[in-house]
């Protein structure tokens, strides 16, 4: 089938307000705040719990018929002052949805009046606000938006001092512990935002916490204009957008710019980084973790070399798991992503200059209709992506890697690593398994023994 | 423990059941508010929740990407047959078309979707933005249906254009299009529509067979395995019997009026309730006793069965307390009765979008002391859950992770089921997993069974 193609089916991305829910649930004591209907909060909650299995509240102005017509001012106060009330929040990360942007609501100019109206009221909560029409981009669009938004409204000049800012892009709480870890092995202090490893992911409760203890507290993310640099993960996100790019144009605060560390060169580049920045040489720990990976890589080459593979998911962790797989011998026949920044091409042939000639197609603004017909063609070995590409795993007979976020169909998604050699030798581990699992299954005389 | 109050505007939907407190005048039905965090969806979920099941049509939701990403493969409603419901259709809009018009992009998606699934008809769902921009979608589904041949139908699902309600509504003015468009000369006098049932896990496959056993004809299932045929065809049936307090009843009240089929409504859950639905259907039809016959028969045979199996349970959870907080009000009732049979007490009792009389019949029903909630939130349901010290929590996707929090057992009650808890073999599945969570030995390390933190 083979005509042109309108309507999205069987979406590769989720919408943009999803992102910047994420994303403000990394903030310490902040509650994500929807300015829109009722429905956005509730289906984003519904569905970020089916993968992360923890409470995640998030507010809703609640828009009737009567506040699309005449705006959301009225419902936006009220709920905010509802949210302070029952929440005690010390942030409130407000997002905007397709309603309100559509009515044209000045978000900003509301909140003014609203802490206007509330100087009186001591115990206020700080808002940052996120512009994510559900029209534009996708999730992980509103999520960079709420990270900006967020250094935006907190950062203040200070005292230079010695600190690095680290924006990891939408990496699972798991891969935000052990990126800590790195920098505490530095000995850089940091500030690592958003930080849900947490919240996202924390322990159990003896009573009710109206919102879960951990994430990157506000007076951090002050700090950050006085910081001696920021790491920001993420191939296609450009400075404009970003907020380390923000805080290079307004405080002077250098930008280092990564792919997401996955695979050996770009772990290394990531950690020949802080070398640089610490002026320390990389703790023996990571040496020996880096020495395990290129063990294992030898112990498992033959069973993945020139396999081949299809990859889709966010755009940066698309083209890391690329970088990662060429560097394995597998063939990344296809680079898939919902998403369409525009860059994915680009970015893909810095890491792998002849895309044509390695048999690597791209291709960006898809859905899994249009990744499905390029399976049946290409044939892939494997597939390497969320836990929605499992109708067409099991249609296809192809197995499934399952990386990144949702995984709704198994256990432990958001503990799961991608990032640097201890994240690169887990996701190795579980590639060379699948293909042994799945020769072991073909096999008519099922050797224990492989 | 840190004191948690209830907000301004929320005090009238809380009530405490206490002898001689204060007179009982919940307030219900009122759109949530702003900023409480309901655990209520829109307008376009209520929609989605009804016609979901229909197996063979297209569900095409105009709008941006988040409605259709969010309610994709969501559900455990199974089909015999085609299968077109687990896909996720949507007009993606960008930027662009909310400046100029969806309704090009809509006709152009139907098309290009009907020539490829050739589906029995389509629903197009309508979501905030189009109630907005203003797209007129029943003149592109017109013009579509015209062009196709089959029934393309508009679905006003505008997500702040009310509640969830508002939603099964619009889901019944569209299905109601389909009713009496199909072929009824053959339909015994004694047959019936199954409405609200969606057929979780097979839940209506249980149901239709002590249906047909007691030898009643049933023209369709509507919406669990729903084939648009046989909703076509529903009109010929003698009686609707309607589950579910909400979803379905507008449905069956236009049935009424327009052809003179009278509903009852009913409850699958639980033995009490499961062998009311069998005998009030049997009422239904006097003029064959042997219909009641068997109806007696297989309440005698099932339960014959099942009691004894469920005696190693009530022996582990009597004096057990449960807290309830599910959509319909309606599916309350049932889950009163059901965890009462093995000997459980409920402390708290709770639903979405419950009405006056479903909430006077729960004071009725509860216990002294029973909160009594409408259209709650996490905040709400922790503190009575810890207040109350329940041992298991009945609700959806969004509430079990309060439970779990809090080291509480946790039963799933809700769309995304894949075990039946339906009928009879449905109670047993239902009483297990309760006993499963509520006795599982995990919670003596949750720090309120004295575990460390």
């Amino acid at each position: 089938m083979k005509h042109a193609k309108t309507a999205t089916q069987n979406a590769c991305k989720l919408c943009n307000p999803l992102g910047a829910c994420l994303a403000f649930r990394g903030i310490e004591k902040c509650v994500p705040f929807l300015h829109g209907s009722q429905g956005c909060a509730t289906y984003i909650r519904r569905y970020l719990i089916s993968h992360y299995k923890e409470p995640i509240d998030i507010a809703s102005s609640n828009f009737n018929e009567e506040t699309a017509v005449f705006g959301g001012s009225h419902n936006l106060k009220l709920g905010l002052k509802n949210v302070t009330q029952q929440y005690l929040p010390e942030v409130i990360g407000i997002a905007t949805t397709c309603l309100s942007e559509t009515i044209g609501d000045d978000v900003k100019g509301i909140l003014r009046e609203y802490m206007k109206e509330s100087i009186s009221r001591t115990g206020e909560p700080i808002l940052i606000h996120a512009s994510t029409p559900s029209y534009q981009g996708s999730h992980i669009d509103g999520f960079h938006a709420a990270v900006r938004a967020a250094v935006e409204t907190l950062a203040e000049k200070g005292v230079p001092r010695n600190l690095l800012n680290l924006f990891p892009n939408m990496v699972s709480p798991a891969d935000l512990r052990h990126l800590q870890e790195i920098l505490d092995d530095f000995q850089l202090p940091s500030m690592i935002l958003p930080d849900y490893s947490k919240t996202l992911d924390g322990g159990p409760w003896a009573e009710y916490h109206r919102i879960p203890p951990g994430g990157t507290p506000a007076a951090a993310i002050a700090t950050s204009a006085s910081a001696i640099g920021s790491i920001e993960f993420g191939s296609t996100l450009e400075a404009s957008k970003s907020a380390a790019g923000w805080l290079e144009s307004k405080f002077g605060v250098p930008r280092y710019h990564l792919p997401l560390p996955i695979g050996i060169r770009e772990s290394d580049r990531f950690f020949g980084l802080l070398e640089a920045i610490s002026q320390k040489p990389r703790p023996e720990k990571y040496d020996d973790e880096r020495r395990r990976l290129v063990d294992a890589y030898s112990d498992g080459h033959k069973y993945v070399f020139d396999k081949a593979a299809i990859v889709y998911g966010e755009e940066d962790l698309v083209i890391s798991m690329t970088a990662f797989l060429q560097e394995i011998g597998i063939r990344p026949v296809l680079c898939a992503s919902g998403g369409k920044s525009g860059l994915m091409r680009k970015k893909l042939e810095a890491l792998i200059p002849d895309l044509d000639g390695e048999g690597i197609k791209v291709r960006d603004g898809v859905d899994f209709a249009d990744i499905e017909d390029e399976a049946a063609l290409l044939r892939p070995d494997l597939l390497i992506g969320n836990s929605k590409g499992y109708t067409m795993s099991r249609k296809s007979g192809i197995p499934l890697i399952r990386i990144g976020f949702p995984i709704h169909d198994r256990f432990g998604g958001q503990r799961h690593h991608h990032l640097g050699y201890r994240g690169t030798l887990e996701l190795f581990d579980r590639i060379v398994n699948t293909v042994i699992e799945t020769r072991q299954d073909d096999s008519e005389i099922g050797y224990t023994y492989m | 423990m840190e004191q948690i109050g209830i907000l301004e505007g929320r005090e009238k939907q809380i009530f405490e059941k206490k002898d001689g407190g204060q007179a009982f005048d919940i307030s219900c039905e009122t759109t949530s508010l702003s900023g409480s965090v309901s655990q209520r969806a829109c307008v376009f979920c209520g929609s989605r929740v009804v016609l979901y099941p229909v197996a063979d049509a297209l569900h095409l939701v105009h709008g941006p990407i988040g409605c259709a990403a969010y309610t994709w493969d969501i559900r455990g409603a199974v089909s015999s047959g085609p299968e077109l419901h687990r896909l996720s259709f949507s007009t993606d809009l960008r930027e662009m078309d909310v400046i100029y018009g969806g309704e090009k992009k809509l006709y152009a998606s139907l098309i290009e979707l009907i020539e490829k699934f050739s589906p029995k008809a389509a629903f197009i769902y309508s979501t905030c933005i189009i109630g907005l921009i203003g797209d007129d979608i029943d003149a592109v589904c017109r013009k579509v249906a015209k062009e196709t041949g089959i029934p393309v139908l508009p679905v006003h699902s505008e997500g702040f254009k009310g509640t969830k309600k508002d939603g099964y509504k619009a889901a019944c003015t569209a299905l109601m299009k389909l009713v009496g468009t199909g072929p009824i000369e053959d339909i015994s006098p004694y047959s019936i529509n199954i409405l609200g049932e969606f057929n979780l896990a097979g839940e209506a496959w249980i149901i239709r067979k002590y249906y047909e056993e007691m030898g009643i004809e049933v023209v369709s299932t509507m919406t669990g395995d729903g084939r648009v045929g046989a909703v076509r065809r529903a009109h010929g049936a003698t009686l609707n019997v309607v589950q579910c307090s909400g979803s379905m009843t507008s449905l069956a009240k236009d049935m009424e009026a327009k052809y003179g089929i009278p509903y009852i409504r009913v409850s699958y859950f639980g033995i009490e309730d499961m062998s009311a639905a069998l005998y009030d259907v049997a009422k239904h039809f006097p003029d064959r006793p042997e219909i009641m016959e068997k109806a007696k028969e297989i309440v005698s045979r099932e339960v014959r069965n099942l009691y004894p199996k469920l005696q190693k349970f009530k022996a582990a959870l009597s004096g057990k307390k449960a807290a309830i907080y599910v959509g319909g009000a309606f599916k309350t009732f049932s889950l009163i009765k059901a965890l009462r049979s093995v000997g459980m007490s409920v402390v708290l009792a709770g639903s979405q979008t419950g009405n006056k009389e479903d909430y006077l019949a729960l004071k009725e029903m509860c216990d002294e002391g029973t909160v009594i909630v409408d259209d709650s939130n996490p905040v709400e349901l922790s503190k009575f859950i810890l207040e109350k010290e329940a041992d298991l929590l009945i609700g959806g996707v969004k509430e079990r992770p309060i439970a779990f929090k809090l080291g509480v057992g946790f039963c799933d009650h809700n769309h995304e089921r894949k075990i039946p808890l339906a009928g009879f073999e449905g109670m047993y599945n239902f009483i297990l997993e309760v006993y499963q969570s509520v006795m599982s030995p995990v919670w003596q390390f949750a720090p309120r069974k004295g575990g460390s933190l």
